[in-house]
């Protein structure tokens, strides 16, 4: 489909019951930039997000993922480029769009002082929805979020995880069909992300389409269904997580962790092992679509390394390869 | 568009007030109170003995009282514009998430604004009450002096939440009490007449913009004539918080959509 067709298609009126539209693209970006002075956060995107997917940028601190949430969010104004949300333009529809989404931003900004249920009804009221509707949203969506019991109680010592689920409760308030979450599991320990994960999986199946942003690659395996990787403000890599890992990576890496000062002599011996050989500061990745062999091939060149790790490939791996450095230290 | 959601802006603040009402009103009627029983009857003594017998033949505790209205409304007025704001902005965050829904910039700074105005309307006619029954002010005349009064509060807490709203960082409040709104509380005219300035700063006294409020309180207090007529003292406020709502809502929009 030409783009330009579809956006006059969605400029000229209100969407129609036509079902041949409900595909048309929730978000759609072309040459999106946002400058800060001389700096360049973001550097001419470009995305198509449809209906009901899970869409996830992915990259290392300071890639642009949040400045590219907030021109979504409808908060920051783009410097150049096209970008429309909802079929909205987010610069002269601020108010209309930012009604229909919900975000999920990447500080908690709850206030410690109010109650859970405050800290909703307060964030409900932002939307002009009447008390009532409140008052049922909020046991609703605190039953969603398995924060019932809490609803009374301050936020201060709630954990980490509760706040976040709290702060998706809050995201949810308008019942959007659009929800923008920037690092929703970061500084989570791995039980309160898999919980995190659950509902917003839960979401996903209720039709609700889900931006999210990330610098854990296990997370965008997990919740996406689509994903771009981030660098310096670029997209780097667009598609499926098994499919960039199948494309650019192989499909097991062996890693390799010596004692101190042993890592230097073991990079030559082992050139020419597996497809790809990334020395890290504190080990030694190889991919190999055989890792057994590998190991094999480790062992006898006669390198003796203090642990010997297998695993399957993942999207980290991906990161490495296209740019050489890891996502997370 | 921008009345409504300022109104709800208002309500989150009434509703997180309920929280913290108790700590806040206590001290903001405690301050005035040691001010009044320190300098109203302690150095009140001592002026009312001296040669004048009081100042301009009012006794010395009647006299600071309606400037003492007029300097709190200026420094609650001034807490009221920089902490939500910082709160908002850096501390807390709450702003950021607000204008993630329909609420724009100029509704958060106008929602604050109304909310001060309803905070420091309570604290004054408490305060004017506690001043009439230490016998420090008429109860009537002394309400009608709240009218003044809140014009200086109010337009305070605009231009301070302009200028926090405006800075990248916390560190300016602590420059801000120190060096601005100390000064402007210690050369209002509350505490002495500013006639008693050598003559080359009184000029710069009086473009304080406190100095009109405490001129206008103390003639609506003790039913005197202003020094420069009404309209003018009250023109100085009024374009002071017109000042303040206008640099308010850009240094807001500036700050928040970055
Ligand atoms: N309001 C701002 N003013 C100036 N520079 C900014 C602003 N917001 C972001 N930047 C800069 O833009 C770049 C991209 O920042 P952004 O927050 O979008 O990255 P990110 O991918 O979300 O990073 P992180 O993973 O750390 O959250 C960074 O260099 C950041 O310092
Ligand atoms: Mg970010």
């Amino acid at each position: 489909m030409d783009p330009l067709t579809r956006n006059d298609q969605t400029l000229d009126g209100r969407p129609s019951a036509d079902p041949g539209r409900s595909t048309a693209p929730l978000i759609e970006a072309r040459g999106l930039v946002k400058r800060f002075g001389e700096l360049t956060a973001v550097d001419g995107v470009d995305v198509e997000v449809a209906p009901g997917e899970a869409f996830g940028f992915l990259g290392p601190n300071g890639a642009g993922k949040s400045s590219i949430m907030r021109m979504i969010g409808a908060v920051s104004p783009p410097t150049a480029g096209h970008l429309r949300v909802l079929g909205m333009d987010p610069q002269t529809d601020g108010p209309a769009l930012r009604a229909r989404l919900g975000v999920v931003p990447q500080e908690d900004s709850l206030d410690q002082q109010l109650t859970v249920a405050e800290n909703l009804a307060i964030y409900g009221r932002f939307f002009d929805l009447p008390r009532s509707v409140i008052r049922a949203r909020i046991d609703e969506l605190l039953e969603f979020v398995q924060l019932g019991d809490r609803a009374d109680s301050k936020v201060d010592p709630l954990s980490g995880g509760m706040k976040r689920r709290l702060v998706i409760a809050r995201a949810l308030i308008n019942e959007p069909s659009l929800v923008l979450l920037d690092e929703p599991t970061t500084g989570l320990d791995p039980q309160a992300r898999h919980a995190l994960w659950d509902r917003l999986y839960r979401l996903k199946q209720r039709g609700v389409t889900l931006i999210l942003t990330t610098h854990y690659m296990d997370e965008a395996e997990q919740l996406c269904d689509r994903l771009v990787v981030m660098d310096h403000g670029r997209i780097i890599v667009e598609g499926a997580p098994r499919q960039l890992i199948a494309d650019h990576a192989s499909r097991e890496v062996v890693e390799l962790r010596f004692h101190p000062g042993g890592q230097d002599g073991a990079v030559e011996q082992l050139a020419g092992i597996g497809e790809h050989l990334e020395e890290l500061p504190d080990r030694l990745l190889i991919s190999a679509d055989d890792a057994d062999a590998a190991v094999r091939a480790v062992h006898d060149r006669g390198v003796e390394p203090a642990t010997v790790m297998t695993r399957r490939s993942t999207l980290e791996d991906v990161f490495l390869r296209l740019t050489g450095r890891t996502l997370v230290d | 568009m921008t009345t409504p959601l300022a109104v709800r802006v208002l309500e989150g603040h009434a509703r997180s007030y309920r929280h913290t009402w108790r700590g806040t009103t206590v001290s903001a009627i405690a301050t005035p109170v040691l001010f009044l029983a320190a300098m109203g009857l302690g150095l009140g003594t001592l002026v009312d003995e001296g040669t004048g017998g009081g100042i301009d033949g009012i006794s010395y505790l009647a006299w600071l009282a309606p400037g003492l209205l007029a300097v709190s409304a200026m420094q609650n007025g001034a807490g009221d514009g920089a902490f939500p704001v910082l709160a908002g902005m850096r501390w807390v965050r709450d702003y950021h998430a607000a204008i993630a829904t329909p609420v724009r910039p100029a509704d958060l700074m106008l929602g604050n604004l109304a909310w001060a105005t309803i905070r420091l309307a309570a604290l004054l006619t408490v305060f004017v009450v506690v001043a009439a029954a230490f016998g420090a002010l008429p109860l009537g005349r002394g309400l009608l002096a709240v009218g003044p009064g809140l014009l200086v509060g109010v337009a305070t807490c605009a231009v301070v939440s302009a200028f926090m709203a405006s800075r990248k960082s916390d560190e300016a409040l602590a420059g801000l009490f120190r060096f601005v709104i100390v000064p402007l509380f210690l050369f209002s005219g509350a505490f002495f007449p500013l006639d008693e300035l050598p003559t080359a700063v009184q000029p710069l006294a009086r473009i304080n913009p406190v100095w009109h409020g405490v001129e206008l309180s103390r003639a609506v207090a003790l039913d005197i004539p202003t020094r420069m007529g009404w309209p003018v003292h009250v023109g100085a406020l009024v374009l002071v918080l017109a000042a303040g709502i206008a640099w308010g809502i850009r240094s807001f929009t500036r700050s928040l959509r970055s």
